[in-house]
């Protein structure tokens, strides 16, 4: 198996304007890796609802992203509140984003359901008061 | 559909990528919330929306749509014009509300999903 290729983002928890910015260096590097324009699609639509929900809950993390042979897995680690409730949080339309993130265009409780939506597979282990870790991998 | 055609169809203004006019979109897509926006992939698409910040033109990019329209002649901010610039999407602004400028878009032949 060949080494597979890594990056790293720091998302910045203060600024929403500038939240999307590490999906869209993401996209810029697969681009450049020759990846499929679809698989491409799916991995930055559903780190960038990662992202935002990053920044709505948890003050900003960490994403990585890893290319190998098989696929795209994309790590985004937040040392926020926690999720209490998953499978609750996996419903569609269920929020507990503030008004103001409404006003913003999220916080329709769209965002996991996404990020389930167009990945392989998604991990989220998570723990109340200590932080979030949401594994996803896009496979080729 | 042009977006040229488009912008004919809304009586819009061109705020950048003129040189988009050209390009045929094939679907389109109205709303002011961008996760309903993004939970359906649609090709070669338009976004209509009355909603004015930077994660407009961040959620047009991901999807790869090609033209943004601000609705209710909404004029953005040099923010959101220069990342659509960099972005390499076309932005518009119409006078028209929402269900006006969609209704018109689809009855001129513009689908929500691309066939």
């Amino acid at each position: 198996m060949s080494d597979s290729l890594n990056f790293s983002y720091l998302v910045d928890g203060e600024n929403f304007a500038s939240a999307g910015q590490a999906s869209v260096q993401v996209k810029k590097e697969l681009r450049q890796l020759g990846i499929a324009p679809e698989t491409i699609r799916r991995v930055s639509i559903a780190m960038y609802e990662g992202e935002i929900n990053m920044v709505i809950h948890a003050g900003g993390g960490v994403a990585q992203v890893n290319v190998d042979d098989l696929g795209i897995e994309i790590i985004l680690k937040d040392e926020g509140p926690g999720i209490a409730n998953i499978e609750q949080a996996m419903q569609e339309g269920f929020s507990t984003a503030p008004d103001n993130v409404r006003s913003l265009g999220f916080g329709a409780g769209m965002g996991l359901p996404n990020m389930k939506r167009y990945t392989d597979d998604i991990q989220i282990d998570s723990t109340v008061g200590v932080g979030t870790t949401i594994t996803m991998r896009v496979n080729f | 559909m042009t977006i040229n055609d488009i912008k004919n169809h809304l009586d819009a203004e061109v705020l950048c990528g003129k040189e988009f006019l050209d390009k045929e979109v094939f679907s389109a897509c109205g709303s002011d919330m961008m996760s309903d926006v993004l939970a359906f992939v649609k090709d070669q698409a338009v976004l209509l929306t009355g909603l004015m910040n930077t994660q407009v033109i961040r959620t047009a990019e991901m999807m790869d749509m090609i033209c943004v329209v601000f609705i209710r002649n909404k004029k953005p901010g040099e923010d959101i014009i220069e990342l659509a610039r960099e972005s390499g999407i076309a932005v518009l602004s119409s006078s028209k509300r929402m269900y006006e400028a969609c209704g018109i878009l689809y009855s001129n032949g513009l689908q929500g999903q691309a066939k």
